[in-house]
């Protein structure tokens, strides 16, 4: 086999383990619930497609010989452990899975179920997202630990203890019953969007700390989009993250410099990311049921509009942060309230709310400072706006931020 | 499978034992015991001696240490344990969720672990 061949089938391999990873382990642990010993199996069997496909061509359904073979070499596992009346049950489930799957090459999807383990409450809310990178995207932990900022060893004891409990602990491979299934989602919708970086809510545009999981983020909601199609908040989370990512191009200028999403060239957004994120929003609104991302959709939807008419309408931002804020007041929705009102009824209104909000609650947070120091300057309070701009500098991150507030304090 | 409700009592909880039965906190126990009595998951349990009476022993160096009092101190202290037997955590949680000590101190869920109990029982 030449090469060129080897690359195609390298390629295949990727494209394949891709797309069928999280398919592939959630099939394989919905009844052991061992997400370890899935995942060995997988990189086993990924491993032997590599040196075999090349060898004797690329088989029909790539993806059934996938689970076929992982799932061999997972009942070898179990007969080698000869924990022999513990592990009975699981083997002949497994064994059953098996005449099941050489049947039909169609195997049931259930990565619903394992977005549901994942974000399941026993289990620590900063696993939520690890846990979904690694058993539904396939992402390694150390590319993990490096968009959450902790070391790749510690990152991989987390993901070993949680996937521990997971297997030991009792927690069931199910949808929810509807009576938590609300909460639940959240607690799955939350973890797709930390996925997709902290800070993108904020009216300032001041805190855009990416954590180069976008992408991921985005690959996840879609999935959970095709699994659950008729949840408005699903559509809701999916055209906050399109709507964001719309604008990647335009966040920068040329020479690196931080641009405002208020003054972004909108020519330099995304035109099919926004009718996609459009799509999704419509379609959620026919559902009647608003909530919190959909708000913040709605929200992005205003200022994506500025790219028609030219204009932003802030009068329906500060509707939606209203509606936002009766749902959660967070200090980051009470923060982008505060510049949206300060928009569209003057700096003193929307000072007066930043005032409200309990100073030791944001004493760290970036945003809340660059708010007040712009709406200070506006008011002429030019010594209590040098303060916060120095407050907001110092909170900054990205060195571009920075760079934009210095040039702002003057 | 199933679950071990491990107990946290606050002082004031041990305290109540104390009373002729009529107080609150001794009075919902009944009552939550009688419940998981009747829906049929409760497996055995039983309350433990206030913490005062507890002795730990540990051996370090082939050497016999021995303390006079329970072995984490801690404001909240074992109190007692239920086990139940129930499909799954959530519903475990559920009925964590229901004992009285969940208001007061703290409840612990645990899966029992069976194949351990194998391996020593043979």
């Amino acid at each position: 086999m030449s090469g060129r061949d080897e690359e195609k089938v390298h390629r295949t391999v990727e494209r394949v383990a891709r797309e069928s990873y999280g398919r592939l382990v959630a099939y394989l642990s919905v009844h052991t619930h061992d997400l370890a010993g899935a995942e060995d199996a997988l990189s086993e069997a990924l491993l032997k497609a590599l040196t075999g496909w090349p060898r004797d061509g690329v088989p029909q359904n790539p993806e059934a010989w996938l689970l076929t073979t992982a799932r061999h070499s997972l009942i070898d596992f179990f007969r080698h452990q000869r924990v022999a009346l513990a592990s009975e049950p699981d083997l002949l489930l497994l064994t059953q899975n098996s005449a099941e799957a050489t049947l039909e090459t169609n195997f049931p999807d259930e990565r619903l179920k394992l977005l549901f383990v994942c974000a399941h409450p026993a289990i620590d809310p900063a696993m939520h997202t690890p846990l979904m990178l690694q058993t539904v995207l396939g992402l390694d932990a150390d590319r993990i630990a490096g968009a959450f900022l902790v070391s790749p060893k510690t990152m991989g004891q987390r993901l070993v203890r949680a996937k521990t409990k997971i297997r030991d602990g009792g927690i069931r491979f199910e949808v929810p019953e509807q009576r938590q299934l609300p909460q639940r989602l959240d607690a799955v919708l939350e973890a797709i969007y930390a996925a997709f970086g902290i800070g993108w809510d904020d009216m300032a545009g001041v805190d855009q700390r990416g954590r180069d999981l976008t992408e991921e983020a985005i690959w996840l909601a879609r999935v959970l989009l095709q699994l659950m199609p008729n949840v408005a908040e699903v559509c809701g989370l999916l055209a906050l993250m399109l709507h964001c990512e719309a604008r990647r191009a335009a966040r920068r200028a040329r020479d690196g410099r931080y641009v405002p999403l208020s003054e972004q060239d909108p020519k330099l957004w995304s035109h099919p990311l926004i009718e996609e994120a459009e799509r999704h929003l419509g379609e959620a609104s026919k559902y009647g049921s608003p909530g919190r991302f959909q708000l913040e959709a709605a929200i992005q939807s205003v200022h994506a509009e500025r790219g028609h008419s030219g204009r932003i309408e802030w009068t329906a931002i500060v509707q939606f942060y209203e509606q936002l804020n009766r749902i959660s007041p967070t200090i980051g929705r009470r923060t982008g309230y505060a510049a949206a009102l300060a928009e569209a009824n003057g700096a003193e209104r929307g000072l007066a709310i930043l005032d409200a909000i309990d100073q030791d609650s944001v004493s760290a947070y970036q945003p809340y400072w660059a708010v007040r120091a712009h709406l200070l300057q506006l008011l002429g309070k030019g010594s209590e706006a040098q303060h916060a701009y120095d407050r907001a500098i110092v909170l900054a991150e990205d060195p571009a931020v920075r760079e934009f507030l210095l040039q702002k304090r003057g | 499978m199933q679950f071990a409700l491990l107990i946290y009592e606050s002082p004031e909880a041990f305290a109540s034992r104390k009373s002729d039965g009529t107080d609150p906190y001794t009075g919902a126990w009944r009552a939550y015991h009688k419940a998981l009595v009747e829906s049929g998951v409760f497996v055995g349990g039983d309350p433990l001696e206030v913490p005062e009476t507890g002795t730990t022993i540990k051996i370090k160096e082939g050497k016999r240490g021995v303390q006079d009092g329970p072995y984490a101190d801690t404001k909240e202290q074992l109190g007692g344990f239920t086990i139940l037997e129930l499909p799954s955590l959530d519903a475990a949680l559920e009925w964590a969720a229901r004992c009285p000590a969940a208001s007061s101190g703290a409840v612990e869920v645990r899966p029992l672990a069976p194949q351990t109990k194998l391996r020593i029982t043979g």
